[in-house]
């Protein structure tokens, strides 16, 4: 069963570039964003999911292991014979080294302390960097060059393709080793520091060293989705250790759901996903991803996985389709709803970032003129009767539940 | 039940096939992707030079378009960041997309100009064109020059010989302060006013040398009060957008009494912090004022119309003298492929209602007059809406500005 | 040399007493729901944009005294229906909530006002120079920065200590069970702490707005040095807070007056460091170059070796 689900992704990671649709080097791009992204987030998971550590300041082993492995790639372009695909155990030595580093000043307390030292030091050494241009290249960062090294097998790295499978190649490697990590007696006591720190130390094990391994562990993974960095983008700059950054995995392995293994990997594929794709869509979309962020914190803490984990029991007893109905009646005053949001969102955006342009305008090819209260009260409009459809459908749904929850009969 | 798994990963595909968007690449249009800072500190910049592109583009397709097709500006916000830069440039060439252009920061330009070398290197067929209407590190037209990188705006060396060479002329200065911001365009200014002023004024003591951070400070109070203690009596300064207006506006508050030798105080908000207080005060070496010409430009007149607010003003010249000399190109290559093109726009001449100008074809640097001028209030036209406007002390013809460089270029054959 | 000393000191001072303003809210809502409220700059920015708004049609005064007023009720709001809402769910929730919220203000700001900064003059009651020293003016706006930061901490001290709804907080802070029994309404006085703290930050708006530039970005840009200064300071202790903004403040304006390196300091000992050695680069920093670290380096010393800060009352 489990070897079924390392083939599968194993099979999806090498297939996926090559389906029709897909095989653009557009796509393959924002792929190989996802394959960084995804290791990025399941390093941050292990402290946050497993270890109960809130960190503000991960960014800084990305980047710090982005730097060390771009300055290897330099070495590489000078002479040294190390092929392109090996360069992100350099990220991986330099996180690990920089993990040991600030992981003994950083482990030392738990809870929100940590979380405030995190972010401390992550902006002790933003502000650092940008003194130490030898290193850190200043703002302008340090560039390297892929395909200037040996080339096994005749292959360049300059094609996306080649730049997704290295990604997709350390992406398994990563997903394994973590997941082996798990399974691991540190890992189990790493879920036991997590919930009773206190009962653990009871046993026999130091809490602090627990944690001070863990994060060792974390930023050594985090250093290679920071040498996967290096070589997709060739430059590694002060944005790389930021606290935007820091802020960024922490909203992919919220929203995939930091409950489960797998759950960053969903919230990375999908946060990627909605920063490539959504911006083309509309200027707001920031707007919608603070909105989406904001309504899962409040209504789906676990995230996406804790809601398909909800069904999969249903499915299972392949009672799904019962509630398919509910969801359906459910779903209609919820897109009206949705619909009239957006376009008040929209309107409203256009005018205040260009005013210039004037109040004319089409949504969806209807015109709209901004300056008249008709579109707004338009858009009010349906916002109101998509919100008091959808709180009236809404006991239908917790009905549905209620029917399908009974037990089942033996099979 | 592994077969359902397996079906519903593939399933995934179709799904992404239709979930992803993938703008289609038009036809008959030119499509220029315009790379610079639409949010954060440097916006304002951005924001007024995209203003400027939209305005020369709709010029060009109300004109007929060039080759039979239209432009067309797709702008991208890059926060002044080489890194979000170098991804937006990935998403441009995957739409099909083979102009770009850039200007605010010098950091992002050497992250475009190396990935759009390495990119052209690596897909003949699918070339790139980098123009660059405003990033003056001087390294991008020496050292990191290349065939796909035309620049438009002088270079931090030749603005710094223009200005210097009238600072020579002001014998009342012996103290000078520098202050830039703390990257490779700063630093090159700094550097440029050391080397050409122990030349110019061996006599005029440097004293003061600061770079502060980028976009950073909001409060320069301190950096004023420090610029007080020195006693000196001009201050070089190359900086930019919100730091600019910052500064002056800081040095306004405390009541600084110097003339301040800039790049870039006479447009982005700085005119409107200083007001009155700047009025034989504020110098600017530039390629053009409002008051350069005795009587307005057309363009000026049209493009003021259009865009009414007081942030608006007509500033970029150079990017007017950009797109005429890139429809001139395309014309002379008879194809907007930007090979031809680039071909094309290497050492054309073209005049200019100021003069003639001259795009190098050794290091893709054109040549343009130089102005400096000082702020008045009695200019016929001001800036801002503020009443005050700049005249102008001296000029710099377009041949006289060339500065020796290093560049040594790979054309493709 | 003198006027650089007074000058500094002055600026430094008004620097300080800003991040006050702003931290005395966030020190105030930390200590009572132990959680770190990331949306506490960005009430700063409203208040800035929203006094900007109301100045532009009624006029400055009013608007000093109505923008507060309005972010305290969006405050309100949000303790209401989202803070105790997710608060069941545990810190992390909590802490994700307000950093959400900080996201979506940002771009609700951007939304509202557009992403250029807006033109918020210094209004001309206070647009003159105070008083000219050394022949360096001293804008009067600053010395009304002052002023007000001043009142609000004697007021905040005041009401904390001295009046009964202030005995009535200080015990929800540590007791709030017990004082949900003696019949206080606990729910209700966390939401009114956490909307005093929010009008705290939007004043501070109102005032800081036109001294520094009013644009979407200036939450981000002040947000983590209010958290050192909550932190140093210590978790629940206003006089904390106000040591440790002043220090910050005088600190970092003064590191920037100083273009003294260790090499500089090496020197005056008699060291040399050869040019092509790996330290070359870091001990030639000047201190000046150095000062946007200074806050963060004293947070992270602060967190290993005190983490109850200056005068905090007790760990989080």
């Amino acid at each position: 069963m489990k070897g079924a689900r390392w083939m599968t992704l194993g099979a999806t990671l090498v297939l996926l570039p090559l389906v029709p649709g897909l095989n653009s080097d557009f796509v393959r791009s924002m792929l190989s964003q996802m394959g960084i992204a995804a290791i990025f987030a399941l390093s941050f998971n292990m402290l946050l999911g497993q270890t109960g550590l809130l960190s503000f300041g991960h960014a800084v082993y990305f980047g710090l292991g982005g730097y060390i492995a771009i300055h290897g790639m330099r070495l590489i372009n000078q002479g040294l014979p190390v092929p392109m695909p090996l360069v992100p155990a350099f990220g991986a030595a330099g996180g690990l080294v920089f993990g040991i580093l600030f992981g003994a000043v950083t482990t030392k307390r738990a809870g929100t302390v940590f979380a405030m030292i995190t972010l401390g030091l992550g902006e002790l050494i933003v502000a650092a960097s940008l003194m130490l241009t030898r290193f850190f290249g200043g703002e302008e960062g340090i560039t390297a060059n892929r395909t200037r090294g040996p080339h096994p097998f005749g292959l360049t790295f300059g094609p996306q393709l080649e730049v997704y499978y290295i990604i997709a190649a350390w992406l398994f490697l990563s997903v394994a080793l973590m997941y082996a990590f798990t399974r691991t007696p540190l890992g189990r006591m790493c879920n036991a520091v997590r919930d009773n720190p206190e009962r653990a130390e009871f046993i026999g094990y130091n809490p602090q060293r627990v944690r001070f391994i863990t994060f060792a562990v974390s930023a050594m993974f985090a250093g290679i989705a920071g040498g996967l960095h290096a070589i997709n983008y060739e430059i590694v700059a002060a944005e790389a250790l930021g606290a935007a950054r820091s802020g960024a995995v922490l909203l992919m392995a919220f929203i995939g759901g930091i409950g489960s293994f797998g759950g960053p990997i969903l919230g990375a594929v999908v946060i990627t996903w909605l920063q490539v794709s959504l911006s083309e869509w509309s200027t707001a979309w920031q707007l919608y991803l603070g909105l989406f962020f904001v309504i899962m914190v409040l209504f789906a803490p676990g995230g996406l996985t804790s809601l398909i984990q909800l069904h999969l029991p249903l499915i299972r007893a392949r009672r799904l389709h019962r509630l398919l109905p509910s969801y359906l009646i459910a779903a209609v005053p919820a897109l009206v709803m949705t619909m009239g949001a957006v376009f008040l969102l929209e309107i409203n955006y256009r005018l205040a970032t260009k005013p210039e342009l004037g109040t004319r305008t089409t949504f969806a090819s209807i015109p709209v003129d901004m300056a008249s209260p008709w579109p707004w009260l338009m858009g009010l409009g349906i916002l109101g009767v998509g919100l008091y459809g959808f709180r009236r459908s809404w006991p239908r749904v917790a009905d549905a539940w209620t029917a399908v929850a009974e037990p089942t009969e033996p099979r | 039940m592994m077969i359902a798994r397996l079906l519903w990963t593939i399933l995934i595909a179709p799904l992404m096939v239709t979930l992803v968007a993938v703008p289609a690449a038009a036809q008959g249009t030119v499509k220029i992707a315009y790379i610079d800072p639409l949010s954060g500190g440097a916006a304002s910049a951005g924001i007024l030079g995209q203003k400027h592109f939209n305005y020369f583009a709709d010029k060009v397709n109300a004109a007929g378009g060039v080759n039979g097709q239209k432009l067309e500006i797709v702008a991208f916000d890059n926060k002044v960041s080489p890194e979000e830069s170098l991804i937006i440039l990935k998403k441009v060439i995957g739409d099909g997309i083979r102009y770009v252009a850039q200007g605010n920061g010098s950091l992002v330009a050497h992250a475009l100009t190396d990935a759009v070398l390495k990119h052209n290197e690596r897909n003949p067929g699918k070339e790139v064109l980098y123009l660059n209407y405003a990033a003056v590190d001087p390294a991008l037209t020496n050292e990191k020059c290349n065939f796909w990188h035309f620049r438009f705006d002088a270079d931090a060396d030749m603005k710094m010989e223009a200005l210097t060479n009238y600072i020579a002329q002001q014998k009342s200065i012996k103290r000078i302060y520098l202050i830039n911001q703390d990257y490779s365009f700063g630093k090159a200014v700094a550097a440029a006013a050391r080397t050409m002023l122990a030349k110019k004024r061996p006599d005029i003591e440097i004293v003061g040398d600061e770079l502060h951070p980028l976009q950073k400070v909001t409060d320069f109070s301190p950096y004023v009060a420090k610029i007080k203690a020195s006693s000196a009596d001009a201050v070089i300064t190359g900086n930019w957008s919100n730091d600019m207006l910052l500064l002056i506006k800081a040095g306004k508050d405390a009541g600084l009494k110097v003339d301040w030798y800039t790049y870039y105080a006479g447009a982005l908000g700085a005119p409107t912090a200083i007001g009155k207080d700047g009025i034989g005060h504020v110098k600017q070496v530039t390629e053009w004022h409002k008051n350069a010409l005795p009587e307005a430009d057309p363009d000026q007149i049209a493009y003021e119309k259009r865009f009414t607010g007081k942030e608006d003003d007509f500033s970029y010249w150079r990017i007017k003298t950009m797109f005429e000399m890139l429809v001139m190109a395309m014309k002379n290559a008879k194809s907007n492929d930007p090979v031809k093109v680039a071909r094309a726009l290497e050492g054309l001449k073209y005049k200019t209602a100021l003069g003639e100008v001259e795009m190098r074809a050794d290091n893709h640097q054109l040549l343009q007059p130089l102005l400096i001028s000082t702020m008045s209030d009695k200019a016929k036209y001001d800036v801002e809406h503020t009443g005050l406007g700049f005249v102008t002390n001296g000029k710099v013809d377009a041949k006289d500005t060339a500065t020796l460089t290093t560049c040594k270029m790979e054309r493709p054959k | 040399m003198l006027e650089l000393i007074v000058f500094s000191l002055l600026n430094g001072m008004v620097y300080g007493l800003l991040l006050f303003m702003l931290s005395s809210g966030l020190t105030l809502i930390f200590s009572m729901m132990g959680v770190l409220n990331f949306a506490h700059a960005s009430m700063f920015m409203l208040g800035a944009y929203f006094s900007y708004q109301i100045g532009k049609v009624i006029g400055f005064w009013p608007a000093l005294v109505l923008a507060p007023l309005l972010v305290g009720l969006i405050g309100a709001a949000v303790e209401r229906y989202g803070l105790r809402h997710v608060h069941r769910h545990g810190h992390v929730p909590e802490l994700l909530f307000t950093f959400g919220l900080a996201f979506l203000i940002e771009e609700v700001v951007v939304m509202g006002w557009g992403r250029n900064p807006i033109e918020n003059r210094v209004p001309s009651a206070l647009d003159f120079p105070l008083f000219t020293l050394f022949a360096t003016s001293y804008p009067a706006y600053k010395g009304f920065m002052m002023l007000v930061s001043v009142g609000m901490f004697v007021a905040l001290y005041v009401a904390l200590k001295r009046t009964r709804i202030g005995l009535i907080i200080q015990a929800a802070l540590t007791h709030p069970q017990t004082v949900a029994m003696l019949g206080h309404n606990v729910p209700q006085v966390f939401m009114r702490v956490f909307a005093a703290g929010t009008a705290l930050a939007a004043l501070a708006g109102v005032i800081g707005g036109f001294a520094l530039l009013t644009a979407p970005n200036m939450a981000a840009a002040l947000g983590p040095i209010v958290f050192v200064v909550v932190v140093v300071g210590g978790l629940g202790s206003l006089p904390g807070a106000l040591i440790a903004s002043m220090a910050i403040g005088i600190i970092q304006t003064f590191a920037v007056a100083l273009d003294v390196s260790t090499i500089d300091l090496l020197r005056h000992v008699g060291l040399r460091v050869a040019s092509d050695s790996v330290f070359r680069e870091a001990a030639s920093i000047k201190i000046a170059q150095a000062a946007p670290m200074i806050p963060y380096l004293l947070l992270v010393l602060m967190l290993i070796f005190r983490p109850r800060g200056l005068m905090g009352t007790r760990e989080t």
